[in-house]
This record gives C-alpha cells, structure tokens and sequence, in this order.
C-alpha cells in the first residue's frame, strides 16, 4: 500500500506518495535523487545512511519513511547555507576528517546530531556518538581533530 | 616594487582539493548517478563451491513482466584477469563454478524488485564436485583441479636461495624457527561495489562508470570481453569510496553490467550489496609461514629461510604477483645475504583473492619482525638494537637486485623510540601494559607495470586557455587517498601559483590522458613527476611569452607566480598577460609531461619472480604500540601508536599523516579482529558485524613522525607514505602482548577469545607442573 507523507526535509515541508514499506534511505536517493546520504551494508551494520530525524541521528536504512510522517528530516545537503560549509563540514574538510568520502556523510550528520545536543563535547562523548558510524580510511583520529574543530568553529560563529 | 611573491603549499598542512564535494554530499559515486529509464541489474550466483554446471534455466526469469535482458556464460566465452597470463575468470561461470557465490547470470529488469523477483526464479543443474576450503587441502595428492592447466592446483611456486645458507645458520649465535599463521582479510571499503553502463546501440558505444582504482584496466577488459574495439568505449571513474587493492583489477560487476547493458541496449546500473561486495573479495590471502632465521652474538641476520603457502581462492587474480612479492620483499628493509624462500600459491573453492594494502609484504612481515623480537629477547638483545645492527646503507642494490635509493629507517627507530618514551617505560609499566615495536616498508609503484606497452609509466597533460585558468588532465585515480591534491600541489608549486588558478580532471577516458591506475601507491611518485614534467614544460613557455614582453632573454626573467619580471626593480607583467601572449603563437596551450621508470629499479633476474619488488623509492616505517590486556577477559586495548615513516618528503603533511595513520589502523584490524571465516566453502562473514572492523571505540591515537630522507628520484623528494605503515602494526603488537603477558601470539587475528584461551592454557600448565612442556 501507498500514503501520502508530509514531511519537513530539509527545512522545507513537502508531500510525496510512498509505500508503506519504502525505506528512508531510498525514498532519499531514489525518489528524491538526494544522493549525499549513502548506503554502505545490508541494514545497520556501518552507518553511512545516517541523518537527522527530528535532530536525532537515524540510521535512514532502518527507518521507514512512513514513520517520518510530520517530522523534521535533515540531510548531509541541509548543511551547507549561503554558499558556506557548515562548522561540521569545515571541520571534516580542513582536519582531514574525510579521505574517500563515502561515509563523510553520515559520519557529519552523526556529528551534528552530537553538537545540536551536545555544543562541547569531549573525546568520550564524540567517540560515544560516532560509535557505530564506520570509516574505513581514517583509523578516527582525524575524524574526532574535525569534531573537536566544529566544536570550536560553531562556538565562535553565530550559527543556527 | 611589488609585493607579489610566488605561493608554495609543498609541505603544508593542505585539505583536500576536492575535500568541499565531500562534505557537502555532492561528491557522485557511481551508485549516485540515478536517471530515469536506468535498468536495474542483479546477479545470480552459484549456491555451489565446486561444480559442473549441467543448465541454468532462466526461462522463468525471462518471462517475468519487467525483465529486459538475462545474460549467462553463454553470452561471452571471453575470459579477463588482470595478469595477461593468468586470465581465467569468465564474468559469468562456463562449464563449472569454483566458489560460493561466483556470477553465473545476470538480469537487467525495469526496477529493483522486478529484477530481484527474476533472479530467484533462476534454476541452475549441476554435477557437484570435491570443494576444497584450505590450501593443503586443494594441494593434496589426487584433489581434483579447478584449472586444468594449474597442475595440484599450484597456481604458481617460487623458490629462491641466494647466498650460502646453511653456512649462514652455521654461523649463528641463535638459529630458531616458528610457524605463523595469518587470516585471510577483505578490504571492505565503505562503497560497495558499484557499476552503470551504457550502450548505445545506434553508434555501437559503451560508456561504463566503475568504482574502480585502475579504469585503464576496465577498459582492457571490457574490449576484451565484449569483443568491442577500445575506441568504442569510453570509462568514467567517479569519486570512489575507498579501494585498497580490492579495485585494482577489473571486478565481474563492471562487466556484468556491460554484458547486460548491450543486450538490453540500454542503461543498466548494478549496485552489489554488503555481502555480494565481500564475495567479490580480492583481499589479503590466508597466510601459513614456516620462518627460521639465524642471528650473531651482536643481532646481526646471518641468515633467513622462510617458507610461505597462500590460499589464493578460486581464479588467479594477483596471486602469481603476490606469492613472489612475499619473498622479495624479505629484502630492502633490512642488510643480510642468505635467503632462502619456497613459495606456494595454491587455488581453492573460496572467493578469489587480490592485491589488499601492502600486497604481498605484510603477513611476511609480521612473521619476520615477529621472530626477530622473540629472538632478540632470547639472546638479552634490546629489539631496537637488532634492527641498528642490520642497516642497510643506501645508495644500494640488494641481493636480489632491488635498488635503495634512500633509507630513512635510522631516524624512523630513532623518533618513535623518543616519542614512546622507550627508553624509560620499557619493562617499568604497570601488571597487564606492554609496549612492542617493530619496522616495515614498501615500494613506490612498481617499477615494472602489468601491462608493459612501451609508454612512460604516467603522463600529464596541462591545458592553459584564454581564461587564465589551467586545466590538469590525468587518469591517476583519486580513491580517497588524495592524488588529486598532490598532483595540482605539484604543478601549482612549479608555477609558483594559487592552488585555485588550478583545476583538475581525472578518470574519463574521453578527456584524460590514460594511467596506470592507483595501485603498489605510485601515483604520488610517478604521476607527481609527470605532474612536474608538464609544470616545468609549461613555465618553459610562459618564460618565453614574458621575456617578449618584457624585451628581454627568457632565462633573465623571474616567474614570481602571479608575476614574471626582469629583476627586482622591474615592474613586471601579470600572468594574466604573460598568457594572453603566450597564446599568440597556437591559441589554447597543452603540454605534456612525462616519466619512466630507469632499469636500473626493474628487479633482476636471478630467479623467476626477481622482477616483483623492483620501484625507484622504498618508504620505511617503525612503530611502537602500547597495549593494555585484561586478563579476565581476554581484551587487549592499544592505549597509543607511536609511528614514523619515511615517506621522502611530505608534500602534503595533513595527507601524509591521515595515510599512515589508515594505514595503522588497517593493520590493527587485520591484527585484532578482522577474519574471513567459511563453513563448507560458504562465507560467514559477509556483513561488517561479523567481520569486526575497529570502531572509533576501539581505535587508539596515532602519533605520526615524519622522516624525510629525500629520495634522489622522487618528486620534490617524496616517496609513498599510504601504504608502508600497515605491517608494522602486527608485529609491533604482539610483541607488546608478549611484554604485557609473556604470551607469543603466533596467529592472527588476536582477538579476545584466543587471549582468553591461552591465558587460561598457561593457567591450567601452571596449577599442573607436571605437564607443562
């Protein structure tokens, strides 16, 4: 069966029929064509797909888009306003948190998830909440310098 | 006078140049490229390890509503490999199928579901036959050959004895001899395997998107397997989400894709899942090592024997690269001249194996650098006392003839025994922490390439046009690893301009000048110094345009960058300027730059195989690991990394550091939780909980040195700094496990339960004295 889902992507509210198994994750790429949020396994094992449901980070793979119904969806391409990269993006950017890229998105919106409730965290916190968002090429340590830096840039800027 | 002076970013803390795509989700991989009318295709795969194949019946499948195109073996009798003497693999099984999961068809449907639907309906009838799990078993008398021109299932043997051996043992202080055993690891980068290709049945032209390393080889293949002339084909590499070694041959995926995409005569994406993507494999070999090695009162190697057995899976892949690789590249890290090794890469029914970071070198190395720490600490020698002993003294040949430019291992061992605090904490931690060290290198791109044309080994083009821009055309493979920073670094600091007048293109054969792909980590090296190359060439023009304009002789004008002058009191012209002029003669510019591999690197030939190992640059690393090992538990943490690489010169110190710090933390999976395990030839592992890659839970900071040892040949000095750090994790490891407990691990993975399991085996021999060995 197919519904009809209103929903808050991206800060714009929008409707679009989908089906009542249709996974968030593909209503994402496939019929939004939102790429930036990837698929990296076969359900819940890396961490690729996650985004921001209501400023908590999901796992897009194992939600279903149904379940959005009213909600505030962010992707990794709601970041980046006024032509400038978010604390978070410019932190990965700059401290190297990103080498191939591919899980660079849900490990941003991992973090943004972490700054939204959390603006300081410490080393224990951000290991805690980037805990089940696999990188392959990093080893982190990078990746926590880049959380730490958008801890900083987004403390010293005025942003949302 | 004027302000303008020339930029340098060479060995600065750059980001990535394509670093902002990246962030921001734009970044397209090939799986992102949705457009309507796209085909889906799916693959079926063989439930059987070892069988004749007697039908596969896709007459079911055909006749679902939705389903375009089927293709199996019987649309192409063509075979692809990447060695051209070991092509072997059809892209979908003929006759028989050698492993779990090998392509057997193909389907290409409207949507995802309908092809998903199609591929269960597929029915295949087969003979069984004996499926063989390990390589002794394969090797065995009388087992049945998966290929019959690979008698006893050898897929290939070496063996070499250079200097006088047994004399060698003879000599030693302290001869012993161990047995390891590695795990076979997948390279599980975070993209699964991905491929869109499209045939356009009007023109007869094909134009593939693959998540590839080497799109050159792609392009090999896909000629070959589609009977198509190369100039009808046109790769496109997108960004890549990771490959370490797993893409550095063309992958059934791509092929599939084709085959199906030309008898649908259309587009067809197919995106593999997780555990498809494990299947697929081309990882780091199960390795069994037989190592004995000979030391002198005063540490110094008198001689080495090691004896190595690889599973290589069900079809070649690298295996006859890799089996000799392990044996040459015993040299070069160290000085000794007795060596004997026996090779044996041996075919099973299990995914095939690959080219996996480090190839060829690690599991050897961990064995080796293993053994030297047990022995020094038999013989009372300080581990890094025995490393001193043995220097090699660069410039220098080995025994089997790999060329040692530059050697920075000195000044490695030197810093990560400061910065660990060695000296001070060895032997002095508390109950359960230990601290263990241990070396590693690698090579700068082989020296020899697979597919030897006659070409320079890489080629750069750089196009200049009215708009002042330049435009650097390259087929290196940027994969996450940062060629594409390195390579407009390179030619911006020749022109002494802005990373931003640069723009670079890579990875569409229609564009790019065609390269050697991003593999044994020489892109840096040989692409950089084509980067040069055609940065130098380059300047040479735009010196003379200026010196037209500024009326005088081209080597009497300054090129500041933004600004070429006669002299320090001249005025100058812009480079704005300096272009429009140097326009004049042929309108928009091109030029070239090239580099070869001198024959001196090529390896020698006292043995077949000798040629494997050979590169202009080795890189050298050291690193101490400190652990802590709860022995309730069997959980060993490492608290720090300490490392130094000698990577020549560090054109990019943020890239540099974020390579060997991968590289670490690659090996430290490989060392404490990552395995490959089969039942009856089936994979257990094909998803990322149980095939345990670290988290950010588990991972340790790493602290990286950075030796610069200037290699006389590399570009500004620089050599490979992205794959040498791997192997020394390994040894380094259970060496600070046998600090911590007394233990000597000698298989990998050490994972909690073989901790927990040989503590309480110590346990159990102490309360029972009488049976202890």
């Amino acid at each position: 069966m197919a519904r009809l889902l209103t929903l808050i992507l991206n800060g714009r509210r929008r409707t679009d029929a989908v089906g009542d198994n249709l996974l968030l994750l593909d209503y994402l790429r496939e019929t939004l064509r939102l790429t930036g949020t990837k698929t990296g396994c076969d359900g819940g094992e890396c961490g690729a797909c996650t985004v921001l449901v209501d400023d908590r980070p999901r796992l897009s793979c194992l939600t279903l888009a149904a379940s959005c119904e009213g909600k505030k969806v962010d992707t990794v391409e709601s970041l980046a306003t006024d032509g400038r990269l978010s604390p978070v993006q410019q932190g990965f950017h700059e401290k190297l948190g990103s080498q191939c890229g591919y899980c660079t998105p849900g490990l941003i919106m991992a973090s943004e998830g972490l700054l939204r409730r959390n603006p300081r965290p410490d080393e224990a916190a951000i290991r805690e909440a980037l805990g089940s968002n696999i990188c392959r090429c990093t080893g982190y340590v990078k990746i926590i310098e880049a959380v730490q830096h958008a801890a900083r840039l987004r403390a010293a800027g005025a942003t949302p | 006078m004027n302000e303008i002076a020339p930029t340098h970013t060479i060995g600065g803390y750059v980001p990535m140049v394509d670093g902002p795509e990246k962030v921001s989700g734009r970044a397209k991989y090939t799986a992102d490229f949705v457009e309507p009318g796209t085909l889906a295709g799916r693959i079926f795969r063989s439930p059987y390890a070892h069988a004749e194949i007697i039908a596969v019946d896709v007459s079911a499948a055909a006749a679902l509503p939705g389903v375009i195109a089927i293709v199996t073996g019987e649309d192409c009798d063509k075979t692809f490999g990447v060695l051209p003497v070991a092509r072997t693999e059809h892209p979908l099984a003929r006759e028989r199928v050698r492993y779990r999961g090998e392509p057997v068809a193909a389907v290409a449907a409207i949507d995802d579901a309908t092809a998903a639907r199609a591929v269960k309906l597929i029915k295949m009838r087969v003979k069984g036959l004996p499926a063989y799990v390990t390589a002794r078993e394969a090797a065995a008398p009388g087992a049945v050959e998966l290929h019959p021109h690979r008698k006893g299932n050898i897929e290939r043997d070496v063996f070499f004895e250079l200097g006088e051996v047994e004399a060698g043992f003879a000599e030693a202080a302290l001869v012993r001899e161990r047995s390891f055993h590695c795990a076979e690891v997948c390279q599980n980068q975070m993209e699964m395997h991905a491929a869109l290709a499209d045939y356009d049945a009007v023109r007869d032209r094909l134009t593939v998107h693959a998540s590839t390393q080497v799109p050159y080889y792609v392009h090999l293949m896909l000629a070959q397997i589609l009977d198509m002339e190369m100039s009808r084909i046109r790769v496109v590499k997108p960004h890549v989400g990771g490959g370490f070694g797993c893409r550095t041959e063309a992958l059934n995926v791509e092929l599939i894709a084709a085959l199906l995409a030309r008898k649908a005569r259309g587009r067809v994406r197919i995106v593999v899942n997780r555990e498809e993507t494990f299947i697929t494999h081309r990882g780091r070999p199960e390795t069994e090592i037989k190592l004995k090695i000979g030391l002198a009162k005063d540490g110094r190697i008198t001689a080495v024997d090691c004896e190595c057995w690889q599973r290589g899976g069900a079809h070649s892949g690298y295996g006859i690269v890799t089996i000799p690789y392990a044996g040459s590249m015993l040299y070069a890290l160290y000085d000794f001249h007795r060596v004997r090794y026996v090779g044996k890469r041996v075919l099973t029914n299990t995914p095939p194996c690959g080219a996996f970071r480090g190839h060829g070198t690690v599991d050897v190395r961990f064995a080796f650098e293993a053994l030297l720490d047990e022995m020094a600490e038999a013989m009372g020698l300080d581990p890094f006392a025995v490393r001193r002993a043995n220097y090699l003294h660069a410039p220098t040949f080995t025994d089997n003839d790999l060329m040692v430019n530059s050697y920075g291992l000195p000044e490695c061992l030197d810093w990560v025994e400061r910065e660990s605090g060695w000296r001070g904490r060895k032997g002095k931690l508390p109950k359960g922490k230990g601290l263990g060290m241990a070396c590693s290198h690698y090579i700068s791109g082989a020296s020899k390439p697979v597919n030897w044309t006659g070409e320079p080994h890489a080629t750069v083009k750089l196009k200049l046009d009215f708009d002042g821009s330049i435009v650097l055309l390259t087929g290196a493979a940027e994969i996450g690893q940062g060629s594409s920073t390195i390579l407009v670094q390179s030619v911006a600091e020749v022109l002494g301009l802005d990373l931003s007048r640069l723009r670079i293109v890579t990875g569409d054969s229609d564009i790019v000048p065609k390269d050697n792909g991003s593999y044994s980590s020489r892109v840096t090296f040989m692409v950089g110094n084509a980067a040069i190359d055609a940065a130098q060439n380059l300047k040479k023009l735009l010196l003379a345009a200026a010196a037209r304009k500024l009326d005088c002789r081209p080597e009497d004008v300054e090129c500041l960058g933004e600004l070429y002058r006669a002299g320090a009191q001249d005025k100058g012209v812009s480079f704005d300027e300096v272009v429009v002029e140097a326009l004049k003669d042929s309108g928009t510019i091109t030029v070239t730059g090239n580099f070869s591999t001198i024959p001196q690197s090529h390896g020698g030939k006292k043995y077949r195989g000798a040629a494997i190992g050979g590169t202009m640059g080795y890189s050298y690393s050291a690193q101490v690991v400190e652990v802590s090992v709860d022995e309730e538990t069997g959980v060993v943490t490492v608290d720090q990394v300490w490392v130094a690489h000698d990577c020549g010169k560090a054109l990019n110190r943020l890239t540099v550091e974020g390579q060997v710090q991968g590289s670490v933390w690659m090996g430290m999976g490989q060392a404490m939780s990552e395995e490959t395990s089969y039942h009856e030839c089936l994979l257990l592992t094909g998803n990322m909980l149980d095939y345990r890659v670290p988290t950010i839970q588990d991972s340790p900071p790493i602290a990286v040195g950075i030796v610069e040892s200037n290699d006389p040949y590399g570009p500004f000095g620089a050599k490979e700094a992205g794959e040498g750090s791997l192997a020394a994790f390994l040894p380094a490891l259970t060496a600070a496990i046998a600090d911590a407990t007394g233990l000597r691990f000698t298989a990998l993975p050490v994972t909690p339960d073989r901790v927990f399991a040989a503590l309480e085996k110590r346990q159990r021999e102490k309360s029972a004295p009488g049976k202890a060995a």
